[in-house]
């Protein structure tokens, strides 16, 4: 998208390294947060958001409780397929 | 503007992969590049992708990008959680890939490269992506559930029984076939053996560290554990030449497989975290880097192809499994091309996390054309090797003999010449005693990818490292399989035997653990063990069953996605499914006839067991037979293996008899009968207008 010509060289050369930090500061997450699922381990952040907002009265699992309530699933009843 | 932008660039693809596989295809003679390969495959799966995954999405199954997906419906940030695509199709990716697109490839190579390169890259696109794709469509719109459950409501209780026991029967065959490619890798090697035992003592360590000393730690846990697996390689070599060592850490098959029983048992019975958990992350990770390694590796060196386009083999004689090119290559190839135990995974977690109907197309169909590129780059590390070394090395000792000399001797009479000094000089370089007859896929891929990545990093020096470094990442993600798949199979025949005894269901219960987990490993052991002794290596006929049951039960999810098409009043792109479908019951029906009645003795199970019976009759002996007990043995092997051809026979073709009279009975009505989540709240005018904004 083109930019307002009003804005000088300097604030574009910021403006460009700031969106190349967010997206960088974006593929990191989103690459911790591909291989924590890899492993069966979802987002811990997300839980929390989504707990906050659905059940504002109980306190959310902590981290180890939650990722050790995902380790016991993967290889539960029921998970733990995996490919040939 | 835009349509002529996107014909423009396809037409470009088209023109490059069309040229791509011209070459591929028709140059006689001087080697080609294998750029060649990775340059076609990409090209087809782009035009496939952008063409077919597309119409698949709008016109086959009509995806509704409004309709909520389980993971909103029922989002608990625990089970259910909307997850951004890309973050799915990683997760997605590492569920499916595993030993299979590996292995397959490999064994297939001794037909030539073009008959595999060309059904990988066909069996995906129309078969494979298909399967995986309308499974996940299916499993998605009925709140995530799995393929069994699928089968019994909407084509009836019976097959849906017949279909679940199916896939048990499968799972036990896999947990053998990938248990004898890990026993093969590590008969007779101190180095690969001590490499991966050290995993056990790497993964206790790892699993006390995140369950004590600093929970939940994942990350920074599996670099250590990789710091420590590269030790554990580099110290192998020294423990593989030391006098006291080296031979302590030299087992033979047998002894092998009967650790691996042992340690199976063991594995999947003390708590997942200390062991089984741990190893997991480590054999995910390095799975990812090191298809990343071998993707790199590929595009930096160029290695050229030097297996022939077409071998003599397809007539059946090969001497790495027997059979001709139709329909064995078609059963051999199974993951990378069309695996039935994708419709497990695409039924499993991932319709829990998906965001979106419209990113099907991604998740089921675009993971799957990633899964068919590793297969593409094992059959391209498989065929840059000499094709001397290569049949040297995947030919049972029965054909080529036990030395150097011998093996020289029997490839030369098949065209491909090699000095035993030649021989005994790679194995040298790869830090082995021998890599002769080391069927079974893993070795033959792993001097592949140390041929390649010695090319990149470490040269000649490099090579026994990089070797053992393939074996350790190949050996530990199928101990992984073996263990997780142990314990799936204990929950099944748990369930099962609980129907007689409720007592058995209880998986709490220490004696129910105990007892279906020694079923279990007893039912994949018994074919491990006969596997390890047969004197034609045992992947010659385990491997063919193994993919005639994973093709068998993809046919069976291409039936129900045909069913259910038919049911949804969609009957007229019914042929998407039907047509995989159809050619995979081809092919598996006249492999799994022809395990059974070839009058050949190496492809029939019968004709080898009469032949076995015929001996005792006039008082023989046949090897690998020393006693009368022996030959019983062998005779009572062919009909178990006989009875299972059968029973896959008898599962497939009760599910083709319920899939065709459920869909004349869909014919019938005038209605849809699918039996979906209903649509209850279509997004509302709200989320609309916010759809709007953020587009």
């Amino acid at each position: 998208m083109p930019r307002p010509s009003s804005s000088s060289a300097t604030t574009g050369g910021a403006d460009l390294l700031c969106a190349c930090r967010d997206t960088l500061v974006r593929w990191g997450k989103d690459a911790r947060r591909t291989a924590g699922l890899m492993i069966g381990q979802p987002d811990y952040d997300a839980y929390v958001a989504h707990a906050a907002v659905t059940h504002p009265d109980q306190a959310p699992l902590d981290r180890t409780a939650f990722f050790r309530l995902h380790e016991a699933r993967r290889f539960g009843e029921g998970g733990g397929f995996r490919c040939c | 503007m835009g349509k002529l932008k996107t014909a423009l660039i396809f037409g470009a693809i088209a023109i490059l992969g069309a040229v791509s596989l011209a070459v591929i295809a028709l140059h006689q003679g001087e080697s080609i590049s294998a750029v060649w390969i990775v340059v076609a495959a990409l090209c087809v799966y782009a035009i496939a992708y952008r063409f077919y995954a597309r119409y698949l999405a709008g016109k086959v199954l009509g995806l509704n990008a409004r309709r909520p997906t389980p993971a909103v419906r029922h989002n608990d940030g625990l089970d259910y959680v909307p997850t951004p695509r890309n973050v799915l199709f990683g997760h997605h990716f590492a569920a499916i890939a595993g030993a299979g697109p590996l292995v397959g490839p490999v064994l297939a190579a001794q037909m030539g490269y073009l008959p595999g390169v060309l059904w990988i890259l066909v069996g995906a696109v129309l078969a494979g992506a298909v399967q995986d794709m309308i499974v996940l469509f299916m499993s998605t719109r009925r709140d995530g559930r799995s393929l069994g459950d699928m089968v019994r409501t909407e084509m009836g209780p019976i097959p849906g029984v017949i279909a679940q026991v199916g896939v048990l029967m499968i799972m036990v065959i896999i947990l053998a076939v990938l248990a004898l490619v890990v026993v093969k890798a590590l008969a007779e090697s101190p180095w690969g053996t001590f490499t991966v035992a050290a995993t056990i003592p790497i993964a206790v360590f790892m699993g006390l560290y995140t369950r004590y000393l600093r929970p939940g730690r994942v990350g920074e846990v599996s670099v250590i554990g990789v710091v420590l697996l590269v030790l554990a390689i580099i110290g192998g070599g020294h423990i593989a030449a030391d006098p006291f060592w080296g031979p302590a850490f030299t087992l033979s098959g047998t002894t092998l497989a009967i650790a691996m029983m042992a340690y199976g048992f063991i594995a999947s019975v003390i708590p997942v975290w200390l062991l089984l958990a741990p190893r997991d992350y480590l054999s995910t990770f390095l799975k990812i880097g090191a298809i990343v390694a071998l993707a790199v590796g590929i595009l930096i060196v160029r290695p050229h192809i030097q297996m022939p386009a077409i071998t003599p083999f397809i007539d059946g004689t090969g001497p790495v499994f027997s059979g001709a090119l139709f329909p064995f290559l078609f059963i051999t190839i199974a993951c990378g091309a069309v695996s039935g135990f994708h419709a497990l995974i695409s039924s499993g977690t991932t319709p829990k996390l998906l965001e979106n109907e419209n990113q099907i197309p991604l998740i089921g169909y675009g993971a799957m054309l990633c899964e068919s590129f590793v297969a593409i780059m094992a059959l391209i590390a498989a065929t840059v090797l000499d094709p001397a070394v290569y049949f040297a090395m995947n030919s049972p000792v029965a054909v080529i003999g036990d030395n150097a000399a011998s093996a020289a001797a029997a490839v030369a009479q098949w065209g491909f010449h090699i000095t035993p000094a030649e021989l005994e000089n790679l194995a040298r370089q790869v830090g082995e005693h021998s890599i002769l007859s080391r069927a079974g896929g893993a070795p033959t891929l792993a001097v592949g990818m140390a041929h390649i990545l010695s090319g990149v990093i470490g040269g000649e020096a490099m090579m026994a490292f990089w070797y053992h470094f393939a074996i350790l990442f190949e050996a530990l993600f199928i101990l992984t399989t073996v263990d997780a798949g142990t314990r799936v199979c204990r929950f099944m025949i748990q369930d099962l035997l609980g129907m007689a005894v409720p007592k058995m269901r209880q998986t709490q219960s220490w004696t129910g653990n105990v007892v279906a987990t020694a079923l279990t490993v007893g039912l994949w052991g018994y074919f491990l063990y006969t596997g390890v002794v047969d004197p034609l290596g045992g992947i010659n006929s385990l491997w063919p069953l193994f993919g005639i049951a994973n093709q068998m039960l993809a046919a069976v999810a291409l039936i129900l996605g045909t069913v259910v098409l038919f049911k949804m009043k969609r009957q007229r792109f019914a042929w998407a499914t039907a047509v995989p479908a159809v050619w995979l019951l081809i092919c598996t029906v006249t492999a799994g006839l022809q395990k059974l009645f070839h009058p050949d003795v190496k492809i029939g199970f019968l004709a080898h067991a009469r032949k076995y019976q015929d001996a005792m009759a006039a008082g023989e002996i046949l090897a690998p037979a020393k006693t009368i007990g022996d030959m019983h043995r062998v005779i009572v092997n062919d009909y178990v293996n006989s009875a299972l051809t059968a029973g896959f026979l008898f599962v497939v073709l009760t599910v083709v008899v319920y899939g065709v009279g459920a869909c004349l009975k869909a014919l019938k009505s005038d209605q849809p009968t699918v039996v979906e989540t209903p649509a209850e709240h279509e997004l509302t005018l709200a989320d609309e207008a916010m759809d709007i904004a953020r587009a």
